[in-house]
């Protein structure tokens, strides 16, 4: 995985240097990721008592569609070696508003396409605080994270709000045949997002913030641009599941998706995302939400302990995070002289960029 | 610059316009009482045989309980008397509930109940609310729902086996803090989270006993605050009330782990022995701040024969004893004959005064 960005240099658009991943057909952790998952299902739906069901899977769906949904934009952002730890705080104030708003006597519909507006502009503070002020997306969405989380008490105090009608929320969490309401939504935002991601010149910026940014930048890129719409971005994604949380749950409340942050964030690098930016892809994620999620439905069925089930995920996690880094090791063991992650000089009329020290 | 104008007014436009639009035909609070019932994913219609045909417990059911969360003393005694209840029956029992006490990680524990068919669900609910969609997919997969110590909402259970007469618990609990005090002075309350069904109802009879109470006349409520069952923001709420408020005179926390943490915190502090502390707590947390004077009586009811008794009354409905109507009676094993009351609720008997005399009779 370490030499994917020595690779294709023959793909010499504009903004093709930075872009790192294209080495075909080896085994990459995403791939692999994909394939466990894929086995694990199989694996779990014969060994699993009322694993493979329509049932379960409507649950199952259910479950991990807050996850499912938050991972798509913080893909592309922990690409750009950015991160947002403030999109749990985000769904529980929109969740607020939204009992807020409901109380009101608000129309539902308008009031749900609030929740994406203002996540949008909760996304927006952070954006501005990280692309505009340039201070660090850890330290502005951790101060985010109290912040938002905060204001969702004041709005709502300690109370709920559950009197939604239940033409919307038994829609939230019903199905029609096998096929859960929400499941062709969450599709065709994943395509959406892989589409921005794999195929478009947006994505390809922003592998190469990741990569590594000041290059970007002399490559033409809008940095500030790129980062701002990508917070924008997760906090309209964290108001979508704001509103998809306290339909599901028919309980508008401050404290709703409280911690989910460190799921989405663990499935992002499950999913073989580079926490130091400009690696990953959004088919290996995904699947490492569907991993995260279904092991956890799978043990509660079969009847696993919680402590047992805090500790495997625990564990499948510092897996996630150390395994990488020690094939990365294994392979620099194995080629000595080479450096540990040449990047081939991008630009002519630029010195080229030491890029070892960016990732890794 | 004009850039950044362009989008604005392009994204307040679409704002507008969605607004607009949605605002012509929407749904708002007052439509929502005619709705329809919920769809339910992919539930299976298998309603359980109505009527109370069985006049035996049957053998073999698979009993769960589930509490607000895990690692809780108090769940746990239930948890004894639950399993000693289903042993007794020849069931098979499992205890299993979220790490955290909030609804939504609840939800998942009912959807795999339910998906594993049991036979009967024992749950203390974090919302009333929240659970209903789950408690009705696994209700019709015809699992019986049975609550204990906090209810949901009447309709998405089969019956609520209360500990104790609500206003008993909330009289109770104001009279052991007037006592205390002389009946004259500050006093607050620590609970556990602010939608705790069981909670705010002692709260209320609280309120208004102070408020109609002649006795009470001197007594002023001055906080309410809330630990959320988390024993470090129990701690922490309690150093925050004695500190916002210097002339408080006692504290009465209605849940086992407010009180102990309070007491922890009055323990290692200036205020022990100077501010009471009374509420709800098991004999074994508090045995040692009994003994050391930090707190002079406190109340509960048995948790173990209180899962003792739901688990009974989640037996009697798998075995199709009753069907949760008012007047159906059963017997609870040892505990004797209950009958079920209004709504479906279940009382288990008045709450007992904890205190340096009778402490050391009690072990739970």
């Amino acid at each position: 995985m370490s030499a994917d960005t020595s690779t294709r240099v023959a793909d010499t658009a504009p903004l093709a240097p930075a872009r790192p991943r294209t080495r075909r057909g080896a085994l990459t952790w995403d791939t692999a990721i994909i394939a466990v998952t894929l086995a694990f299902l199989v694996a779990a739906s014969l060994g699993v008592e009322h694993f493979g069901t329509a049932r379960n899977f409507g649950f199952l769906v259910l479950d991990l569609a807050p996850i499912f949904l938050l991972a798509l934009p913080m893909t592309l952002i922990v690409i750009t070696g950015d991160i947002d730890l403030s999109v749990a705080s985000m769904v529980g104030l929109t969740s607020s508003a939204i009992g807020v708003m409901w109380e009101a006597g608000m129309p539902l519909e308008t009031i749900l396409v609030l929740a994406v507006v203002l996540g949008a502009v909760l996304g927006a503070v952070n954006g501005f605080f990280v692309a505009v002020l340039g201070l660090p997306a850890l330290a502005v969405t951790i101060g985010t994270l109290a912040l938002y989380r905060g204001l969702a008490y004041v709005l709502l105090g300690e109370g709920a709000v559950a009197t939604f009608p239940r033409s919307f929320t038994g829609w939230t969490v019903g199905a029609t045949g096998w096929m859960p309401n929400v499941l062709p939504g969450l599709l065709l935002l994943a395509v959406v997002f892989a589409v921005v991601l794999h195929a478009t010149p947006v994505g390809r910026s922003i592998y190469a913030i990741g990569a590594n940014v000041t290059t970007a930048a002399y490559s033409g890129i809008n940095v500030g641009r790129t980062r701002f719409l990508l917070f924008v971005a997760s906090g309209a994604m964290a108001g979508l599941v704001g509103a998809f949380w306290t339909l599901r749950y028919s309980s508008a409340r401050g404290d709703n998706a409280f911690g989910i942050e460190l799921t989405v964030v663990a499935a992002v690098l499950l999913g073989g995302v580079s926490i130091f930016g400009g690696k990953g892809s959004l088919p290996g994620v995904l699947a490492g939400v569907v991993l995260l999620m279904s092991l956890q439905n799978a043990l509660r069925l079969g009847s696993v302990s919680t402590e047992a089930l805090t500790v495997v995920t625990g564990l499948l996690l510092i897996v996630s995070v150390l395994l990488p880094n020690v094939l990365v090791r294994i392979r620099r063991m194995r080629s000595p002289r080479r450096p540990a992650d040449p990047v081939p000089d991008p630009a002519p009329h630029q010195p080229a960029a030491p890029a070892a020290n960016e990732r890794n | 610059m004009s850039r950044m104008h362009r989008r604005t007014r392009y994204f307040a436009l679409t704002a507008g316009l969605a607004l607009t639009l949605s605002a012509c035909s929407g749904t708002t609070q007052d439509d929502a009482t005619s709705e329809a019932p919920a769809e339910e994913t992919g539930a299976e219609e298998t309603s359980a045989a109505a009527g109370g045909g069985g006049t035996e417990f049957a053998e073999g059911l698979a009993i769960s309980m589930l509490p607000k969360s895990v690692n809780n003393p108090y769940f746990e005694a239930s948890s004894e008397g639950a399993e000693s209840a289903v042993t007794e029956l020849a069931g098979e029992y499992e205890y299993t509930g979220p790490s955290d006490a909030s609804a939504s990680s609840q939800v998942s524990y009912i959807n795999t109940l339910s998906q594993q068919a049991v036979d009967a669900i024992l749950l203390s609910a974090n919302d009333p609310n929240a659970l209903c969609s789950a408690l009705s997919q696994a209700s019709d997969a015809g699992t019986a729902i049975v609550t204990f110590d906090s209810d949901v909402d009447p309709e998405c259970r089969d019956l609520f086996v209360s500990q104790v007469e609500g206003e008993e618990v909330g009289r109770a609990l104001i009279e052991m803090a007037a006592e205390q005090i002389d009946g004259d002075g500050q006093v607050a309350i620590l609970s556990a989270t602010a939608n705790a069904t069981n909670q705010n109802a002692w709260i209320d009879v609280i309120e208004s006993e102070l408020e109609s109470n002649p006795d009470y006349a001197g007594i002023e409520l001055v906080a309410t605050v809330y630990g959320d069952d988390e024993d470090e923001k129990s701690f922490a709420e309690t150093q925050g009330l004695l500190q916002a408020h210097p002339e408080l005179e006692a504290i009465i926390s209605p849940t086992t782990v407010g009180i102990a943490a309070a007491a922890r915190y009055l323990q290692s502090s200036d205020y022990q022995g100077e501010v009471a502390l009374t509420g709800l707590g098991t004999p074994n947390q508090m045995r040692e701040f009994v003994e050391d004077g930090t707190v002079t009586e406190f109340a509960l009811w048995d948790p173990s024969a209180l899962g003792e008794l739901a688990a009974y009354a989640g037996a009697a409905l798998a075995s199709d004893m009753i069907t949760g109507a008012e007047g159906d009676t059963f017997t609870a094993g040892e505990l004797g004959e209950y009958t079920v009351g209004a709504d479906g609720v279940i009382v288990l008997g008045p709450p007992t005064r904890f205190n340096a005399e009778n402490i050391d009779d009690f072990d739970f």
